[in-house]
């Protein structure tokens, strides 16, 4: 199996990588962290992707005139073009879900004061408990 | 025994239920004042001896060792997670067919018709672009979108809150223009680099067909110039000519361009009608028909873009 992974050390890697970044994303309590925890999976699998594309001893997918006024088309001497365009797609979702993911922090970061995802939850358990006290008295109050 | 053993249940179903027998010494505490509220008169079952039942000695237990149990626990477990997920995985990578095999799976019929045919029938030089913006176009325009989406998100999350509020200047939670008050190093080097990032971001977007690049990587690099200039000469500056209006109009107009020029080339090219776009010769600038228009269309989106998630997060207004 050793020899199997270090032959495709690049996969491997990536899937170390996700380990890493899967961890980060579970164990970090920093919003902030957590966040990067994710983009570093993002990472990941482009890293995958790159290395399921690669073609040993080919050139990048950029047709190379053959001296005569043509054009090498032969699909022998270029690497995989398909994965360059999903990794494109990945960085551009990546790029969105981590700044509507930053946002989101900065607006709890203004109402909370702490970017501790159980600080945070403890301060709205707090603030759900005042209301529920604020309504009982106000129920009470009716009573009266 | 069948007594015992329904006095022992007996037992149980009251330790559990906490209803034990009352003790002798039990000291009935006085009752309450009739004057006080309704609510504050102590409850009856803690004026009465009262047997803690199961649940609430698993509570009491709880408040004191749960937080740490948990925190250990959830630890323990997701790295345990994580372990079997990557071991998994590797178990997985390791059947892969070889790295860098032109044999393996994945180069197959479809990679052999995209670098066989890409070049007459997209007429880009360049087959990832050809690829992304004429095979797979209404790919890319939904990534246009969904960039464009969450620009629009983020600034009704971080805009919409700055203006509501009276206008006291200074927020206290960002620290903006801490560094960039008149700083001539600065501004030096922004006043050099500014103009040569331009025109390098403007040849990545408008060479996309021919050599690596696009529009989104010469896009990024565009809005690079805009954050420079913003640093060094302040938001203000860069709001003259690029404001929350700019960029709603830029990057609509270029999102509507884009539906519209690939929505007439999908329905011609899917109906066999003869289409007006010309594909031009390999190579040249003006060539792989939309392509070229396509990446200015998604240079100024993914400009914009970047540009209002760095003027929103630092300044909370593009």
């Amino acid at each position: 199996m050793l020899e199997k992974l270090l032959l495709n050390h690049y996969e491997a890697a990536a899937v170390i990588l996700s380990g890493i970044g899967l961890t980060n994303l579970l164990l970090q309590r920093n919003l902030i962290k957590k966040i990067i925890g994710l983009n570093i999976m993002d990472t990941a699998v482009y890293l995958f992707l790159a290395a399921k594309g690669y073609v040993e001893g080919r050139a990048a997918p950029i047709l190379i005139e053959n001296g005569s006024g043509g054009w090498l088309n032969s699909s022998s001497i270029y690497v995989n073009p398909v994965p360059a365009g999903l990794v494109l797609t990945g960085i551009v979702v990546s790029v969105s879900v981590t700044a509507f993911a930053l946002a989101l922090t900065l607006k709890l970061y203004e109402s909370y004061g702490t970017l501790n995802i159980d600080e945070a939850l403890m301060k709205m358990t707090e603030e759900q408990k005042d209301i529920e006290a604020r309504i009982d008295e106000a129920e009470e109050e009716v009573l009266a | 025994m069948n007594e015992e053993l329904r006095a022992i249940w007996q037992t149980f179903f009251n330790w559990v239920m906490g209803i034990g027998p009352r003790p002798e010494n039990e000291v009935i505490p006085p009752e309450p004042p009739p004057d006080l509220p309704f609510t504050q008169k102590p409850r009856d079952k803690y004026s009465r001896f009262h047997e803690a039942t199961l649940k609430e000695r698993y509570n009491q237990w709880l408040e004191i060792h749960g937080l740490h149990l948990f925190s250990v626990l959830y630890a323990g477990l997701s790295v345990l997670t994580c372990v079997v997920i990557v071991s998994l995985l590797l178990a997985t990578v390791a059947e892969l067919p070889p790295f860098g095999h032109e044999r393996n799976p994945a180069n197959n019929e479809v990679i052999r018709r995209y670098v066989e045919h890409g070049g007459h029938e997209t007429g880009a030089q360049n087959i990832v672009a050809g690829l992304i913006l004429d095979y797979r176009a209404f790919d890319t325009f939904g990534e246009s979108a969904v960039l464009f989406t969450a620009a629009v998100s983020v600034l009704m999350l971080l805009g919409a809150s700055r203006s509501n509020k009276p206008d006291d200047g200074e927020s206290p939670l960002r620290h903006h223009h801490a560094f960039s008050k008149n700083d001539t190093i600065l501004r030096g080097v922004a006043t050099l680099s500014i103009p040569a990032i331009l025109m390098m971001g403007c040849v990545v977007v408008i060479n996309g067909h021919l050599s690596p690049g696009g529009g989104f990587s010469g896009g990024a690099i565009l809005s690079t110039a805009l954050i420079l200039a913003a640093n060094a000469y302040g938001f203000g500056r860069v709001h003259d000519f690029f404001s929350e209006r700019t960029f709603i109009v830029s990057s609509s107009t270029a999102l509507m361009i884009y539906a519209l020029s690939k929505g007439y080339s999908f329905f011609t090219g899917a109906n066999h009608i003869h289409s007006i776009i010309p594909k031009g010769t390999i190579g040249d600038i003006l060539s792989g028909g939309l392509i070229l228009p396509l990446n200015i269309c998604v240079g100024l989106i993914v400009a914009g873009t970047l540009y209002g998630f760095y003027a929103l997060f630092s300044e909370g207004d593009i």
